[in-house]
Order: structure tokens, then C-alpha cells, then sequence
């Protein structure tokens, strides 16, 4: 409603300043005439004239020529508009009070929006609630460091979230900022590693390589360094070495490696022995727990997981490692149930259907 | 609301527009003075409107309202403040709403500063600028317009093209604007004078100041543009003969041509039918240079986005302005009442002169520019009309012109004595045979004429000396009489001073970057050194940084002079933007004097490299020093606001016998 009134306002000084002059009209009005110009002038010869800047001579060659110009002017002075037409007058202010708002009618009308608000970003970014869509956190964040660009912390926290969001251009620079300002850590990166191989939709990059190859040089054991390296290898076309890669990083890992099945799935798809026989140490943590305790340890982290993937159906990897999981636990049933569960949440996504397809099929839980 | 409000206030400033554009005309016929006098209020009210919609549209760019397609392609709320605000007029649609305002601001200046013009005058110049504002209120609206809503207001905008991202775009188009549409001034006085069939005195004493206004912003413009495409670009160039740049130098010469005219006419009530027809062939080339820009007929960085539509649309404004009022002139010229006669060798004389070869030499660029794309138009083929074209043309015509450019303001109104104004000119040309003789000594080998071009800058800036020593009688009269009387002068004569030694700084500047400027392309490792006239540049390392919507890349080099002594430490850099994928290049420039070095980076190379441009470039500053120069000069001649008259020689005395006072 507000809105239409300051149109209303606006509309009435439009038609105000056309209407305005037509009520003064008989009354004598300013204007300009030549005379008062050739006057000026003859007064500017003068002023010359006694600075010495013309000569006497030239000032008095200046002065008739002027001179006889202003007696033409005075002549022919133009005898002052006197002219009062009523009628035209009635008919402008016809124009200005009907004809002005109808035409800006008839022009805004087709073309606005008069329904719509305003949407600055600070009107998106209000105080953080519970209810608040994660874009919004994100917007929040993004313009703190906007203002304090060598947060490093800020960087840190904010680059994860980014990649997750699928902004992977986003969280590379943010990986790269946490690192310039927050130092650089191995995990960090291959975090930039990562987020670069999203912005290429998967490919391992030489500038991703060049991030995993940092990452494996300050700290050989980084489990995501050695496996993107391992990708790389694959994306080379050179799967054996990809699948000696990914073996050594088992042989060397402990039983609860959360990537383990992530590996063990890339080795399988290189060909490679799907199973390396379990190592020392994974049989020495698994003996050393009975049956129950090892279940429940086991059923503990798939109902975590469940939880977290009914809140946030998108993680393909995650809905694939809890089929796994009850497969282990040897609950078929329970496994195709979530495969259901991930077909539903993840709806149109056509890209993580796909995966979800793979994934199943190497699960097996069809066949 | 701010979105709507700006939209309807662009609708309101149309309807306005269209009542400006008519109802004084009618007033004007029927004599009623309140009819005319509706055009001034309606132009302060149309310029109320436009500046509360250009606001709005500012407003939404600062906001970093999303809903507005406009604001979503061009802007991005990461940006830096400044870049929010002239990213508003870095674009198409942004633009068109600057010209606009920028025309009703002019309009709005007549109106409050008109009183003492002639009504009918008023109120015709004011209806010939309503309909100007008219045509592009409807491009705007119609084709261009800024203020459309999106339902789906995405959470980032696609920024601003990186090359803008820069401290030029708040300079370069305001001012280039306000050149181009200053000249609907003198465009509009024409043509009210043509409908009206006369020419006051008042016309005269009006038209010059506004033209002059408008050659000014131009002047500075052009400068600024140039300027900002040297360090910008990362050649090193500062003018290509680009079509957009012609676009901007065409209305530039013939406002040159314009602005001389229009003082022979307040001066001497002469030359008033060739006056008018200038005013409209400038103003045509302003509106023409519009269409090649906005139109995307051309591609460069200027061209935001090509519509088809807006080309036609656009050209239709152009024929019909330019159609009509070449029209007008050639129905009604014979109608206007001759002025004042002059013999040839006179002041008027030298001014037309002027005139001509100004003229010529926009004729020349118009040709230059325009045949290439008709040429396309009617057989396809693609020509590039390029530097050797406009060095054969261009330079022969202003040779002359500079020549003669000292002996004008020698010589007498109405009837001039060229001896007497060779004899006072002596002492500049023996100045210039001078510097002449020098460069050919210090420079035997080089190019031939280079040392010539110099001694003609000597010869003008001398020139103009020789005329402030005359009026001022400095070496003739005791000193402190001739302070006095510099003093006394009026500040228009410093002005021509100023303006016309401007030129020579200019060309000295252009003569001196293109004939020995030296140069280093190559790739250097860090440690490596390169050698470019007379400095050694060592790269000492190059690093990354993070910008606020950026990534740089930075190259440090230190500078040594011809002794070895460290002089300075350049950084030139190489940005990458994300949000548009794109990069720009920051040259690094290093000042000594008026020369600068100038350093740009490109690519890594195979090895390691980093590739290099290096350019030592001597005097090139003067370049764009003679622009502001010429300026200074402008303004210095637009703060006198007294009138001018010029005060003819009177016949049968000689000039040599007449005493000091």
C-alpha cells in the first residue's frame, strides 16, 4: 500500500510542476532581450578600455559597431508574448492531470513490479537462528571475512562447509586463504585438493595432484592425499599402479579407517584384490573385544549414521556405507530398506542415482 | 520499493519529457507566455525524476539487491563499495540511465540558469531537448531497462567485468558523457534558432560557454580513457585508432572546430550559419558514437552485450535526429541574417582555417572508421582500417594546423597583418630551429622526422609564450608594468595560453613515446635481469595473494639506474577472478620525471619462465599532461564570465606606428 501512495505523491508533483506555471501566466515574466546584451557589452568595451587592454582606436571601432547593433535590436525588439490562450491552457492541464498519469500508467503498468519487495543480502542475512537455511550462515560468514580477510580461523571453518555445499570454487579459495593465513597443515592441502578436483567434476587436476603431492610431503600417512593420488594414478589410465597405492594405504591403516570401504571399493573397481587379508594390528583390536561388545560398538556407529543420513538424504557415499554396513551385520532386509531410503531422498539427482547404482552393484545386494 | 520507486520515476521522467517536448512549442506559436514557461519547470521536475531513479538503481547496486536482473549480472556483493557504485554505469542499461540523467541535468541547468535568454528561445531549446530525452527514455524503457525484477533472486551476482574493476570507470564514462551530452546544448540552441529563424545575440553568448563546458569533460574523458586503457590493457599503448576511440575523437574534433566558431561569434556576430551547422554535426557524432558503442556493432570492451533490437533502435533515433535536423538547417539556414564581414588574413580568418582542417580531419576519421563496416555491410568482407591509414591522413592535416596555430591569436579582428604577426613569432620559431638542431645532433641516425614534429611542439608552445609576452609587453615595458597588465588580462587569454601550449606538450609527449621508446619481451627466471633504456629490472621472486573477489600473482622486480643505484622496486601482477573465470593484468609503472617504465606480465612459460613486457616509454606522461593542459585551459577561460567582444583593427591604420596605450 505504501508503495501506492509515494506513486500517488510522486504523480501529483509531476502533474504540480506542469500546472504551476499556467496559473501565473498573466503576470509579467523574466525574459532575456538582446538590448540588455548589446548594453553589457558596450560596458565590458569600457571596462577594457581602462585596464588598457584595447586600444583607444579599436574600443572606438568596437563601441559603433555595437552601438549600431543594439539600435537594430531596439528596432526590432520583439514585442513581449502577451498572448493568453485560454483554451490551450485548459487543455495542457487536461494533459497534466489526466494524460500524465495515464500514460505513466500505461508504461509502468506492462513493465514493473509493484508487487514485489526489496531483497538487499543484509535483508538475507539476519541473526542466526535454528530454523536458518545453512545458505544464509554461509552468506554471514562470507561477509565477515569480506571485512577481516586474514581470519584464518574464519577460512578454516567456512571452506568445509563451502565444499559441501558443492561451491567448489568457493571452498578452494577458502582452503587456500586458511592456508596462507592459518598456515599450512597437510590436511589442509589435500582439502584444497579436494575442492579442486570438484571444480573439475571429478578429474584429478595437475593443479589438484600438485595440492596432494604438498599434502603427501608433510605427512605421508594423509589418507585423502594418498587415495586422490591413487585417483590420479587411475585417471592416468594406470590402474595397477592406482591399485598398489590404495593397497599399501590398507595394509597400513587400522581396522576402523572410516575410508577403508571408500578404498576398497576403488580397488575393486581397478581390479584389484577386492579383500587384503586383514592386518596384524586389526586382528589384534578385533580379538581383543567379544562378540557383543564388538556388535554393539558396530551397531552403535551404523544408527549414527542412519540419523545423520535421514536429516541430510544428499550423501550418496554415506547411504552406500550404511547398505554396506547392515550387510556386515548380515541384515539383508535392513540394507534394501535403506536403499529405498536413499532412492527417496535423493529424488531428481540423477548424477547420485547413478552412483547409487554402481554402488549397489557392488554391494551385490540384488544378486 | 527502491526498485519500483527508481521505475516509475524513469516512467514519470518520460511522461514529462513528452509534455516538454511538445506543450512549449505550442506556447511558442500562440505567443502564451505560461505555456512556454511549462518547459521549465518540466525540465527541473524531469531532472528530479531521473536523479531519484538513477539513485534508486544506486542504491540497489550498493544493497546488493538480487532481484534486480540488472544488479545480478553486473554486480556482486563481495565487491569492493566503490566498484558497487560505478559498476552501476558499467553496464549497458546503467549506462543509457547515466546519459539520461546526464542529459536532464543539462536540460535542468537551462532552465535554472536561462532567465535571461529570450522565452521563446527557452522554451524551444528546452522542447528540442525534451525530445532527445524522449527517444531514450523509450530505449530505456522499451529495450534497455535496468530496473527489471527476477521472481527467483539467486544468492550472488555474476560481478563486474575485472578489466572495470578499477578507479577508471568512475572517471572515464561520467566524464566522457558529459562531453558528449554537453553537446545537446549547443545541438538544441541550434536548432531552436533554426525553428525560430533567427539568431539572438543571447544565442551567441550562451552556446560558447556550454560548448565549452562540454569539450572540456570530453577532452578529460578521452584522456582519462586513454590512460586507462595504457595500464590497463598491458600493452603499453595508449591509443590503437580503435572505432569506439574514434567514436569519441570525432565529436571532439569538431567540438574543437565548434568552440573557436562559437567565439567568433559572440565576439564578432560572424560566422552564425556555419556555427549551427557545427553544433549539430557534433552533437550528430556524439549520438553516432553512442550507436557504434551501444549498439554491438563493434566488439570491444565497451560493447556490453549485443541485442539486435537496441541496434535498430538506436540507428532509428540516430536517423531521425540527425536526418531531421540537417533537414531543418538546409529549409531554414537561408533564412538566418548574415553576420559580420572579415577580411581573410584576419582572426575570423585564421579561425576558419582552423575550422577547416579540424573538419577535414574529423572527416577523415569518420571515413576511417565507418568505411570498414559499411564495406562489411554490403560485401562481407572484413578489412582492419589501422594506424598506417590514420598516420597518413590524420598527421598531414594537423601539420598544417599546428603551424598555423600560433599565428591566430596574433592577428587582429577583422583585418590582420601576417608580417607583423610573423615578426612577433620570431622568437618561438627560432626556439623550435633551435631544438631542431639539438635532436638532429643528439639523435643523428634516428628517424628524420621526429626532430621535426618536436621543433613544431617548440614552435606552438612557443607561440603561445609569444602571445601572453605581446599582450602583456614583458621585455618592451618595465616589469612591473608588464605584471600589471598580465594581471588585467582577461582569463580567457591565459585560457588560449594554456590550451594552445597544451598541444605542443601533447606532441612532444607522442613524438618522443613512439620514436624512442624502448622495449624487453622475453621470459625471465627469478634472479634474471633485463636491460631496457638504460634501467636494469632483476625479478626477484614471484608470489601469490589473495584478493578480496581475486587472486593475484606478483611479480617483484627492482629497478636499477645507469650508476647501479637501486631507484625502485615495481609489482606487476596478474589477477584472476573467479566469480568470472577471467583474468586482468596490473602493469607496474615507475615514474622518473615524465617518463615511465612500465612492466606487465603474461604467461608462465614451458620452463618456469615468467614472459615479460618491459617498455621504457620517455616523456609519455606529457601525452596526457597536454590533455589536462588544455583543459586547465578551458575552465580558466569558462571562469570568466564576462562577455566577450572582440574589437575590430579599424581600417587604413598601420599597426607598426600605433603607441603601447
Amino acid at each position: 500500500m505504501t508503495l501506492w501512495f509515494v506513486f500517488a505523491l510522486m504523480t501529483a508533483a509531476a502533474a504540480f510542476a506542469v500546472l504551476w506555471p499556467l496559473g501565473r501566466g498573466s503576470r509579467a515574466l523574466i525574459s532575456g532581450s538582446e538590448t540588455v546584451i548589446y548594453t553589457d557589452q558596450l560596458a565590458e568595451i569600457e571596462r577594457d578600455v581602462s585596464a588598457g587592454l584595447i586600444a583607444k582606436p579599436d574600443a572606438d571601432a568596437a563601441r559603433v559597431e555595437i552601438s549600431r547593433r543594439l539600435l537594430t535590436a531596439a528596432d526590432s525588439t520583439r514585442d513581449a508574448p502577451s498572448g493568453v490562450s485560454l483554451g490551450s491552457r485548459r487543455v495542457v492541464s487536461v494533459l497534466a492531470l489526466v494524460g500524465l498519469p495515464a500514460m505513466a500508467a500505461a508504461f509502468y503498468l506492462p513493465l514493473g513490479s509493484p508487487h514485489m519487495a526489496d531483497v538487499p543480502v543484509a535483508a538475507r542475512r539476519g541473526p542466526a537462528t535454528v530454523n536458518q537455511p545453512m545458505d544464509n550462515l554461509v552468506a554471514q560468514v562470507e561477509a565477515h571475512l569480506e571485512k577481516n580477510p586474514t581470519d584464518g580461523r574464519g577460512w578454516t571453518v567456512l571452506a568445509p562447509v563451502l565444499a559441501k555445499l558443492d561451491r567448489y570454487e568457493d571452498a578452494a579459495r577458502a582452503y587456500r586463504n586458511a592456508i596462507t593465513y592459518a598456515g599450512e597443515t597437510s590436511d589442509r592441502r589435500a582439502d584444497l585438493g579436494e575442492a579442486l578436483t570438484g571444480v573439475a567434476n571429478g578429474v584429478v587436476t595437475s593443479d589438484a595432484k600438485t595440492e596432494f603431492e604438498r599434502a603427501a610431503a608433510l605427512d605421508a600417512d594423509n589418507a585423502k592425499a594418498r587415495y586422490f593420488l591413487g585417483l590420479a594414478t587411475e585417471q592416468d589410465g594406470r590402474g595397477a599402479d592406482a591399485a598398489a597405492i590404495w593397497r599399501a594405504m590398507l595394509a597400513k591403516a587400522g581396522p576402523d579407517a572410516q575410508w577403508r570401504t571408500v578404498v576398497q571399493q576403488a580397488l575393486a573397481r581397478v581390479g584389484g584384490a577386492a579383500m587384503p587379508p586383514p592386518s596384524q594390528d586389526a586382528i589384534a583390536a578385533a580379538s581383543g573385544m567379544n562378540e557383543g561388545d564388538r556388535t554393539a560398538m558396530i551397531r552403535g556407529m551404523v544408527e549414527g549414521l542412519a540419523t545423520r543420513l535421514k536429516a541430510d538424504g544428499s550423501d550418496v557415499e554415506g547411504w552406500l556405507r550404511l547398505m554396506r554396513a547392515y550387510m556386515v551385520l548380515g541384515d539383508r532386509d535392513q540394507a534394501k530398506r535403506a536403499e529405498g531410503d536413499a532412492r527417496a531422498a535423493l529424488g531428481a539427482d540423477a548424477d547420485g542415482l547413478k552412483r547409487l547404482d554402481d554402488g549397489v552393484k557392488s554391494l551385490g545386494l540384488n544378486g | 520499493m527502491i526498485a519500483e520507486v527508481g521505475h516509475y520515476a524513469l516512467v514519470l521522467a518520460l511522461a514529462l519529457a513528452l509534455i516538454q517536448a511538445t506543450v512549449p512549442v505550442v506556447g511558442a506559436y500562440v505567443r502564451d507566455a505560461a505555456l512556454m514557461t511549462v518547459a521549465r519547470s518540466a525540465a527541473l521536475a524531469q531532472l528530479l525524476f531521473v536523479l531519484v531513479s538513477f539513485g534508486a538503481l544506486t542504491a540497489l547496486y550498493v544493497t546488493s539487491d538480487f532481484s534486480v536482473v540488472n544488479v545480478v549480472e553486473n554486480s556482486h556483493s563481495l565487491k569492493p563499495l566503490l566498484y558497487k557504485i560505478t559498476g552501476v554505469w558499467g553496464n549497458h542499461e546503467g549506462s543509457m540511465l547515466l546519459w539520461v540523467s546526464i542529459l536532464a541535468l543539462f536540460g535542468g541547468l537551462v532552465a535554472a540558469f536561462g532567465a535571461n535568454l529570450p522565452l521563446s528561445l527557452r522554451a524551444h531549446v528546452l522542447a528540442v531537448q525534451a525530445w532527445i530525452a524522449t527517444a531514450f527514455y523509450l530505449f530505456i524503457l522499451i529495450t534497455s531497462n535496468p530496473f527489471l525484477r527476477t521472481l527467483n533472486p539467486p544468492l550472488e551476482g555474476r560481478d563486474l567485468n575485472p578489466v572495470l574493476q578499477d578507479i577508471g570507470l568512475a572517471v572515464h564514462p561520467p566524464m566522457l558523457y558529459l562531453g558528449y551530452v554537453g553537446f545537446s546544448i549547443s545541438f538544441s540552441f541550434a536548432v531552436a534558432a533554426l525553428i525560430e529563424g533567427r539568431i539572438d545575440a543571447a544565442w551567441a553568448r550562451w552556446v560558447r560557454p556550454w560548448t565549452l563546458m562540454a569539450w572540456i569533460c570530453l577532452t578529460l574523458g578521452i584522456a582519462m580513457g586513454s590512460y586507462w586503457a595504457y595500464y590497463e590493457l598491458g600493452w603499453g599503448g595508449w591509443w590503437f585508432w580503435d572505432p569506439v576511440e574514434n567514436a569519441s575523437l570525432m565529436p571532439w574534433l569538431s567540438g574543437t572546430a565548434l568552440l573557436h566558431s562559437a567565439v567568433v561569434m559572440e565576439k564578432r556576430n560572424a560566422l552564425k550559419v556555419w556555427t549551427i551547422l557545427l553544433a549539430i554535426l557534433t552533437f550528430s557524432l556524439s549520438l553516432l558514437g553512442t550507436f557504434l558503442v551501444r549498439s554491438g556493432v563493434l566488439t570491444s570492451v565497451h560493447a556490453f552485450a549485443t541485442d539486435p533490437t537496441r541496434g535498430v533502435f538506436i540507428l532509428l533515433i540516430l536517423c531521425v535526429f540527425i536526418g531531421g535536423s540537417l533537414a531543418l538547417y538546409a529549409w531554414r539556414a537561408s533564412a538566418l541574417k548574415q553576420g559580420g564581414l572579415f577580411a581573410p588574413l584576419s582572426r575570423e580568418g585564421a579561425l576558419v582555417l582552423n575550422n577547416l582542417f579540424l573538419t577535414t580531419a574529423c572527416a577523415t576519421v569518420f571515413i576511417g572508421t565507418l568505411y570498414p563496416l559499411a564495406l562489411e555491410v554490403v560485401s562481407g568482407d572484413k578489412i582492419s582500417v589501422g594506424a598506417p591509414f590514420f598516420n597518413l591522413t590524420f598527421a598531414p592535416l594537423f601539420v598544417p594546423l599546428m603551424l598555423a596555430m600560433p599565428f591566430g591569436p596574433l592577428l587582429a579582428w577583422k583585418r590582420g597583418d601576417i608580417a607583423g604577426a610573423s615578426q612577433r613569432l620570431m622568437a618561438a620559431a627560432i626556439a623550435a630551429l633551435i631544438a631542431m638542431a639539438v635532436l638532429w645532433a643528439w639523435t643523428s641516425g634516428g628517424a628524420s622526422l621526429a626532430p621535426l614534429a618536436i621543433g613544431l611542439a617548440v614552435f606552438v608552445i612557443g607561440g603561445a609564450l609569444s602571445d601572453l609576452v605581446e599582450r602583456t609587453q614583458l621585455f618592451r615595458a618595465p616589469f612591473a608594468t608588464a605584471m600589471r597588465r598580465a594581471q588585467g588580462l582577461p582569463r580567457a587569454t591565459w585560457g588560449t595560453v594554456f590550451a594552445h601550449a597544451g598541444v605542443g606538450v601533447a606532441l612532444i609527449g607522442i613524438v618522443c613515446e613512439t620514436t624512442w621508446n624502448t622495449e624487453y619481451i622475453g621470459a625471465l627466471k627469478p634472479g634474471g635481469v633485463a636491460t631496457v633504456g638504460g634501467y636494469a629490472l632483476r625479478l626477484d621472486g614471484l608470489t601469490q595473494q589473495q584478493g578480496p573477489n581475486f587472486r593475484a600473482q606478483i611479480a617483484t622486480f627492482s629497478v636499477r639506474n645507469g650508476n647501479g643505484d637501486e631507484i625502485g622496486v615495481m609489482t606487476p601482477s596478474k589477477r584472476n577472478f573467479t566469480a568470472r573465470a577471467s583474468s586482468t593484468t596490473e602493469a607496474a609503472l615507475l615514474t622518473r620525471g615524465f617518463s615511465q617504465l612500465y612492466v606487465s606480465l603474461g604467461e608462465v612459460t614451458a620452463d618456469g619462465g615468467q614472459s615479460v613486457r618491459i617498455y621504457h616509454k620517455p616523456l609519455v606522461l606529457l601525452i596526457w599532461f597536454g590533455p589536462l593542459l588544455m583543459a586547465f585551459g578551458g575552465l580558466l577561460s569558462l571562469s570568466d564570465r564576462r562577455l566577450r567582444v572582440g574589437a575590430p583593427k579599424p581600417a587604413k591604420q598601420a599597426r607598426g606606428l600605433q603607441p603601447a596605450e
